[in-house]
């Protein structure tokens, strides 16, 4: 087991590596580099190029790279010149409300596509699976935007019934009995995406469950069928579905992405979008780290908990 | 897309009921492992359909606009945001064009753009991940932590970075699509080689002085066609809504120019008005050719399938 966390701490570790790698040779691709980007397109060659001598941007590549490594070691993700503010503090700001939405559309979406998948690999090849895997595959090709256009339309415009805009101000008071409302539509379009995604995969993850010969063993010594699907197959099925979550969590990521920019929901994700308007490069880097850590970790915790339930991933590790 | 990739996986897994009645059917069939596959791609009716939407697709988008004449180039001011009815089936956008007519000129720029980014990405994949496998050791090593590494950042947030960097002309946008989607197809293809590339007739082609090249292009990559044309046909879907999303957040083809994605876009000012024929014609456009191209990877995943067991 320790030999496996090592293995796979250090993969992590190169892969967050080379993603900072990735972002550098992104500041040096930018047309005019950093210099032309800050300074805007009338600067003179001059202040270029004292602007460049000032931050380091003329010695070599690698120095440039190490010290921006340094930078990041130190928690310093950069200065937005467009926001007149650092990109850990706007991170501070943006963070926690990106978490909310995605912590509670989460735990909804799984809420609901665990017993619906289960229903479905139980009742396989009846009506209700095909309706649901129809409507499952329909919201998976669906482009999310539209799905949250529609659910605007529908349940803000037509019935009146929530507000089309996500909670704004602070972050503490979102879970408020006044503005819990305009949470809904933002959370729903997220959670159904993912409804549709989990409850696929747990009904995939049942039916492999079905057909194992613990299955029959159970039933030969008599236990009954619910014992044998909650005590047994259920159990079994959900493994698969911790990984999935750990490697869903860029597609969680871009969906609330575009459900912030449509709901102006001030997260990280509308950050992030804001910033691609106005070529905010810093902002554009430092989020993009951020979220690719988010997801090395999260693939990293999903891989340590299938190795901790189920020592066969270890042995063949 | 990686989330993608993993369904496709667990779809791949044996099923207890059906699908044995499919293999017992098809026993009778002879000939070549083409023409079982194409057999067992036709008997999958939702496949057929699935053929037939993008067929129609193409045929309504490119064909269409020499039946039903719009002028996609002038904007009309003296008929904005009319309601469908007489002269316009589908109303007219926000500038004064003809919705239906739109639909069908941003179906092209749609499906040009998902089309030709998918077999990019297709071909620098495989060939990355055919090479990155077949060599092996530390080249391998370097070759997969820079698809890790791309991987690890969520799609959508790459995408938007570099379109905000380099994003000025339709192929330029073609290429930063690719440009995210190769990384599935690396994998894949890596995987494959990695076992193909211990086979005896590899051994034999060496044998016969045969090169590494020569290997890789003649004998490894056919052998994963199953796999790549699968992927192509989910690329092409994905890509279709990567382009969407990013037209719908700003980052596309200037006007007059557009797509499904841009038709959004356009009409989102207008959902309090309640001109639904800016929002569902074009949305249902992009959805019913994105779940066509899904049918049709399904099934040919199926064929395909059938064709290795047979070997």
């Amino acid at each position: 087991m320790t030999g496996f966390l090592v293995r796979r701490l250090g993969q992590s570790a190169i892969v967050v590596l080379g993603v900072t790698v990735i972002t550098f040779v992104l500041t040096k691709l930018l047309p005019g580099g950093v210099a032309r980007a800050i300074l805007g397109p009338r600067a003179s060659a001059v202040a270029m190029a004292q602007f460049n001598h000032d931050n380091g941007l003329d010695l070599p590549a690698w120095q440039q790279y190490f010290f921006y490594l340094g930078q990041l070691l130190h928690g310093n993700l950069g200065f937005s010149y467009h926001l007149n503010q650092s990109v850990v503090q706007l991170l501070q700001d943006h963070l926690p409300k990106t978490l909310i939405l995605l912590t509670i559309s989460t735990l909804i979406a799984l809420a609901i596509a665990i017993p619906l998948g289960m229903m479905q690999a139980v009742r396989r090849n009846k009506l209700e699976d095909y309706f649901f895997t129809s409507l499952s595959f329909a919201l998976y090709s669906m482009p999310p935007f539209w799905l949250a256009l529609i659910l605007i339309i529908v349940f803000a415009v037509n019935l009146n019934l929530l507000p089309p805009e996500g909670p704004q101000g602070a972050v503490s008071t979102y879970l408020d009995p006044g503005k819990i409302a305009a949470l809904v539509l933002p959370v729903m379009s997220l959670a159904l995406v993912t409804i549709a995604l989990f409850s696929r995969y747990m009904r995939s993850s049942m039916l492999d469950n079905l057909v194992q010969d613990y299955v029959r063993t159970a039933r030969a010594k008599g236990v009954s069928t619910t014992g044998v699907l909650y005590g047994h197959v259920l159990r079994n099925a959900l493994i698969p579905i911790v990984t999935l979550l750990g490697l869903s969590l860029p597609g969680i990521f871009s969906g609330a992405l575009i459900t912030e920019a449509i709901f102006n929901y001030p997260g990280m994700g509308l950050l992030f979008w804001n910033s691609s308007q106005t070529r905010d490069y810093p902002v554009l880097l430092g989020v993009t780290l951020i979220v690719a850590v988010a997801t090395v970790v999260g693939n990293l915790l999903a891989d340590v908990f299938y190795a901790v339930v189920d020592p066969r991933v270890r042995v063949a590790a | 897309m990686s989330v993608r990739a993993s369904v496709s996986d667990l779809d791949r897994l044996p099923l207890p009921e059906g699908r044995a009645d499919a293999e017992g059917g098809e026993a009778k069939v002879t000939g070549s492992a083409w023409k079982l596959a194409a057999y067992v791609f036709l008997e999958n009716r939702l496949a057929v359909v699935g053929l037939g939407v993008v067929v129609f697709m193409f045929l309504f988008c490119f064909a269409g606009p020499f039946i039903y004449h719009t002028d996609q180039i002038n904007t009309d001011i003296a008929n904005l945001t009319q309601a469908p009815g007489a002269g316009h089936p589908l109303g007219t956008d926000n500038v004064g064009y003809d919705v239906l007519g739109r639909l069908m000129v941003g179906g092209q720029t749609s499906l040009e753009i998902g089309i030709i980014a998918a077999l990019l990405a297709t071909t620098f994949g495989v060939l990355w991940g055919a090479i990155a496998g077949f060599v092996g050791g530390w080249v391998d090593q370097v070759m997969m932590r820079v698809v890790d590494s791309m991987l690890a950042i969520p799609t959508l947030f790459l995408l938007l970075v570099l379109a905000a960097m380099f994003v000025t002309s339709l192929p330029m946008l073609i290429f930063i699509v690719a440009l995210v989607a190769w990384l599935v197809p690396a994998r894949l293809i890596r995987g494959e080689t990695l076992s193909l590339r211990s086979r005896e007739y590899v051994d034999a082609v060496r044998v016969m002085g045969g090169s590494d090249l020569r290997i890789v292009l003649r004998h490894i990559i056919p052998n994963t066609i199953g796999t790549i044309m699968v992927n192509a046909t989910f690329q092409v879907a994905d890509a279709i809504l990567l382009i969407a999303a990013l037209s719908f957040l700003g980052l596309g083809v200037p006007p007059p120019a557009t797509n499904w994605g841009a038709m959004l876009s356009d009409g989102v000012s207008y959902t309090y008005a309640g001109y639904w024929w800016l929002i569902y014609p074009a949305g249902l456009a992009i959805v019913i050719t994105v779940v066509a191209f899904n049918l049709i990877g399904d099934a040919m995943r199926d064929a395909f399938e059938v064709r290795l067991q047979r070997r």
